[in-house]
Formats: C-alpha cells, sequence, structure tokens
C-alpha cells in the first residue's frame, strides 16, 4: 500500500507510571511494530500521560516525581515522550477527556501547518516531531491520497481493557467513545483472555474493528507494583526499569512503606465521581 | 602438637561462633563490618549470550540479593563467560561479537564484568573446566571487598572467596539429561563450588533437587533463588524478532542494540551461520 494512504497513528497511554518501568515502555515498542506491520498505519508518536495526583490511587507518589522518571525513561527514545497535561489538572480526568484533548491539539496543529516551532521545554524531542509533521505535510503536498490528521488511540495492556468491567470505574458512555471514536491498542500475554471479555461485551463487540490485541511473546511481569515492593525489600530493580529512572528512585528514596500508604482509606476518585453521579 | 592442634580448634571454634552470632544480626548490606564477616562470593555465569539481554543481568542482581539475604555471603563479583564458537550451536554469532556486547551492556555495571578467557580457547571446554580455571584466578589474586570506603586499607584478613556457578532453573533441569553433563561433574559443581540457581516460569527446581541423588546431597550448596518480577526475556526471541526488523528496545541496553545494528547481527541472512547441531554439554542460552 502507497505510504501517504497509511492512517497516521499517536499512541496515548495513560496510567499511573508509579513508577514507569521497561514493561511500560515495551508496550509503545509492540504497539508500534503491530500498527506499522499491518500496512494501513504509521504510527507517528507515543505519549505517556501520567495520572494526576487527584486520582488518590493508594502509594501514588506526587506527580511531577512521576513526570520525571517517565522523561527520564524515554530520554533515549526518538518518538515516545511524556505529556503533562492531565497531571496539572486540578481534579482527576476521565481518559476519553484525555484522549480528546490529544486528538483537538493534533487537528489544530495540521491545520496550523507551524514551520516554526514554538520554543521547546526539550529542544531534541520536540523538534524531531515537528521535522517529522514537516516530512509527512511535505508529503502530503506531493500526494493528494494522504490519509489527513493522525488519530490518537490508547494504548493499553489487559488489565487496563478488563477495568472497564469493574463497577463505578468507568463510565459505560465513555467507554463507547474511546473504543468508538479513538480505538484501542491492547497488549495482551493471553489474548485469549482478552477476545473473551470483548466478546462478552456488546460495546467492545460493536467495535472490535477498533480494538487491536497485539501479543506479548515475552513472559514480562514488571508491575510497577512489584517494583515498589522490591524496592520496599532492599531489592535490587536494575534491569527492570531504565537505569536512569533507577538512579533517580535512589537518588531521592521515592519508594518506602511510608509513600505506600499514601490515599489509604481514600476512595478512588472515579469511584467516588461515578457514584456520586449514580446518585444524583 | 596437642597444643597446637586445640589452639587451632579453638581458634575455628570462635571465628564460627562469632560469624553466627553475626549472622543473626546481620539484616542489609549496610554495616561494614557485618559485611567483612560474611564469606566472599563470586558469581559466574556460562552461556551462550548470543546475545546478553536484560534478563541474563537481573539473573546476577536477584542471585546476589538472595546470598546477601542469608546473611551468610557477600557477593563481590560477577563474571559472564560467553561460551567458545566451538560449542557450534545453531545461530551462534562469533564469540568476539557476542563478548563485546556483553562488555557493552556492563558498562553502566560496578560489579559484573565480562571474561573471555572460556570464548578464546582453541576448543569448548566442560563448564567445571571454566569454574576450575576462574577459582585458581581468584584465590591468584582474591577480588577487593566491596565497602563504604574504598580507599581504606583491609583489616583483618577475609576468607577465601568462594566462586559459585549462577544459571536458570532450566540449566539445572538440564543435570537429568542423559549423557548431558558427567555426574562427576555436577558433583564437583555443587559440592567445591556451589549452585545459584534461579527460578523460571514452568520449572520446579525444589523437585530438580530432591530427584536427584548428587545434587539431594550437596543441597545445602544449592541456593534457589526467587526471582520476584517475572522477565522472560529469551535470546532466541530476541534474534527472531531482529531478523523479523521488530524491536527489541528495553529488553537489551540499548548499547547492545546499536552495536547489533552496527554491526549487521541476527538478521535475516544471518541465520545461516552457525554451523552444525548443538553438542549439548548443558549450556544455557
Amino acid at each position: 500500500m502507497d505510504k501517504s494512504e497509511k492512517t497516521e497513528v499517536v499512541l496515548l497511554a495513560c496510567g499511573s507510571f508509579n513508577p514507569i518501568t521497561n514493561m511500560h515502555l515495551r508496550l509503545f515498542e509492540l504497539a508500534k511494530d503491530y500498527l506499522n506491520g499491518t500496512g494501513k498505519y504509521r504510527v507517528i508518536k507515543g505519549i505517556i500521560s501520567p495520572v494526576g495526583d487527584a486520582y488518590k490511587k493508594k502509594g501514588l507518589i506526587p506527580a511531577h516525581h512521576r513526570i520525571i522518571m517517565a522523561e527520564l525513561a524515554t530520554k533515549s527514545s526518538n518518538w515516545v515522550e511524556v505529556d503533562t497535561w492531565e497531571s496539572l489538572q486540578k481534579e482527576w480526568t476521565e481518559t476519553v477527556k484525555v484522549l480528546r484533548h490529544h486528538q483537538e491539539k493534533l487537528e489544530a496543529g495540521s491545520c496550523d501547518h507551524k514551520q516554526n516551532s514554538p520554543v521547546p521545554e526539550r529542544p531534541g524531542r520536540k523538534r524531531k516531531w515537528v521535522e517529522q509533521r514537516q516530512d509527512s505535510s511535505q508529503k502530503k503536498s506531493l500526494d493528494p491520497k494522504a490519509k489527513g490528521v493522525p488519530q490518537v488511540k490508547l494504548l493499553c495492556g489487559a488489565d487496563f481493557l478488563e477495568s472497564f468491567g469493574v463497577p463505578n470505574l468507568w463510565k459505560s458512555e465513555d467507554i463507547t467513545r474511546i473504543v468508538a471514536d479513538y480505538g484501542l491498542i491492547c497488549v495482551t500475554r493471553d489474548g485469549s483472555d482478552a477476545q473473551r471479555f470483548i466478546y462478552e461485551s456488546d460495546v467492545l463487540w460493536r467495535h472490535q474493528s477498533n480494538i487491536h490485541l497485539v501479543n506479548e511473546w515475552i513472559n514480562n511481569d514488571i508491575s510497577s507494583t512489584k517494583i515498589r515492593r522490591a524496592l520496599r525489600r532492599g531489592q535490587s530493580i536494575r534491569y527492570l526499569v531504565p537505569d536512569l529512572v533507577q538512579e533517580y528512585i535512589e537518588k531521592h528514596d521515592l519508594y518506602s512503606s511510608e509513600s505506600e500508604d499514601r490515599n489509604v482509606g481514600v476512595v478512588l476518585a472515579p469511584l467516588q465521581r461515578n457514584a456520586a453521579q449514580a446518585k444524583s | 602438637m596437642v597444643v597446637w592442634r586445640l589452639v587451632s580448634a579453638i581458634a575455628l571454634l570462635s571465628c564460627f561462633l562469632t560469624c553466627c552470632g553475626r549472622v543473626a544480626t546481620a539484616v542489609g548490606a549496610d554495616a561494614p563490618d557485618k559485611m567483612k564477616s560474611r564469606i566472599p562470593v563470586v558469581l559466574l555465569a556460562c552461556g551462550s549470550f548470543n546475545p546478553i539481554t536484560n534478563m541474563h543481568l537481573r539473573l546476577f542482581e536477584v542471585a546476589r540479593d538472595h546470598l546477601h539475604q542469608t546473611g551468610m555471603y557477600q557477593v563481590t563479583q560477577g563474571i559472564i563467560s560467553p561460551v567458545n564458537d566451538d560449542y557450534g550451536k545453531k545461530d551462534l554469532v562469533a564469540s568476539h561479537h557476542r563478548v563485546a556486547m556483553a562488555q557493552l551492556a556492563l558498562q553502566t555495571s560496578d560489579w559484573i564484568r565480562v571474561d573471555p578467557w572460556e570464548s578464546e580457547q582453541p576448543q569448548w571446554m566442560e563448564t567445571v573446566t571454566v569454574l576450575r580455571h576462574h577459582h585458581s584466578q581468584l584465590l591468584r589474586s582474591p577480588p577487593p571487598m566491596e565497602g563504604p570506603d574504598p580507599g581504606q586499607a583491609p583489616s583483618a584478613p577475609t576468607a577465601a572467596p568462594q566462586l559459585k556457578l549462577l544459571c536458570g532453573a532450566d540449566v539445572l533441569r538440564t543435570f537429568q539429561t542423559p549423557n548431558l553433563w558427567k555426574d562427576a561433574h555436577i558433583q564437583e559443581i555443587v559440592e567445591k563450588f556451589g549452585l545459584v540457581c534461579v527460578s523460571r516460569v514452568g520449572h520446579d527446581p525444589k523437585g530438580y533437587v530432591l530427584d536427584s541423588p548428587i545434587l539431594r546431597k550437596y543441597q545445602h550448596n544449592i541456593h534457589l533463588a526467587r526471582e520476584p518480577v517475572q522477565n522472560e526475556i529469551s535470546a532466541t526471541y530476541v534474534r527472531r524478532a531482529l531478523s523479523q526488523g521488530q524491536s527489541v528496545k528495553y529488553l537489551l541496553p540499548d548499547p547492545v542494540i546499536a552495536y547489533i545494528r552496527d554491526h549487521g547481527l541476527y538478521t535475516k541472512d544471518s541465520s545461516w551461520q552457525g554451523t552444525g547441531t548443538a553438542r549439548g554439554k548443558g549450556k544455557a542460552s
């Protein structure tokens, strides 16, 4: 298929990233290889969007640390970057709103054809992405068949998909909007469980063409929870997270029994909000 | 003569008791004097390292944590010994590449190093020979003890370092494979050196030990370490991904990936390299 007919995709991953691990970073690589391999898509960017502190998850340390760790982790990547918009919001922001924000940003960017980039926070990174946009906009001017604005898709693991089933965690309209308007790339070790979950949900089933399941053959169980537990026990986390992240955690002594007790007894923001709205 | 024996016996006993007393209280790796009373250990990992991955590197970290946790040992050094090209395993790239990649991977490690000795020998050699070689090297020039103040002159003489073979549970299972290992070698490994075995999914290392009379006899010298975070990055998978042009970022250190790319290793064409069948004398991938 002609390169210009491919849909450009931006992968957005939402989550606590508490801390970011090599597994999170692998999700991007696997998803990009998969989508590019279909011949229909071209992944141009990856965005890590750490959740705000207002999420109130147990053990969630302040956003600025999680942002910095994510930036250290993606320093060596030429296509994945960190976005702070979600974490800077005063109140917890639903995932669908974050998707909407990034999609609107892309639409605004493509109308503008900004040849001169604004003063970048991280010169190296943004310049590369602007160059990519310039490249693709040049290609568009050569070939009128180009697919237009890039599409934001939500990148996640299987546990994220299955969290759709947790009562009051998600608004059903939000789930519908996510799979109908944007799309889901779900990286999973056990494809059959994810497939069954999709089969058992009318909403997901209806939009299954917009849900891509990517197989992860490596048994890679590097969850943030386990990282935090290992740190509390004085065990090494080297080679499970990027070296710069491990050094940062050590330098700032980020995770302990005290930090794990943050938000204990506090109701998770989405549960609180959805339960309140259900009552009203 | 009798007096000398008595004195040395008392000295040994008091040393033993001191060590036990300290072992009971030693927890982390923070108190230098407590660490000095521990037995120094060097971990040796043999294998193809074709290529080296984050999982190989994790083995060392997990093993070290485990041994420190026992309160009896202090791990001072890790050695990666890539296998000789003569091993003949399929897809095995030239040893100078495998050594170079391991060196790049270990640039940021302050306690693990690569030793090319095994790969530089004229032919393949059994694991026990490699252990013997490195053990004699250690006795000749013992490695410095880790400590918060490396500038400090060593005070009391420390125990001779023990060299232990580090491996995954899959290698432990290969001890059962008929004709793969010589019984005498298995015995020498667990009796004279010791084994640190890191768990892997689908393996039952405790079972392997109990099922074998030799291993059972020396089980005190076989340390079974549990990897708390599963991370099954097989080099086979990595090679396949590379040959298909897929990303292996975050599975191996970045400098290793750059080296592979710069030298055109593990491409589709190179899958024809590596002649012959594996002689299979007990090496992990």
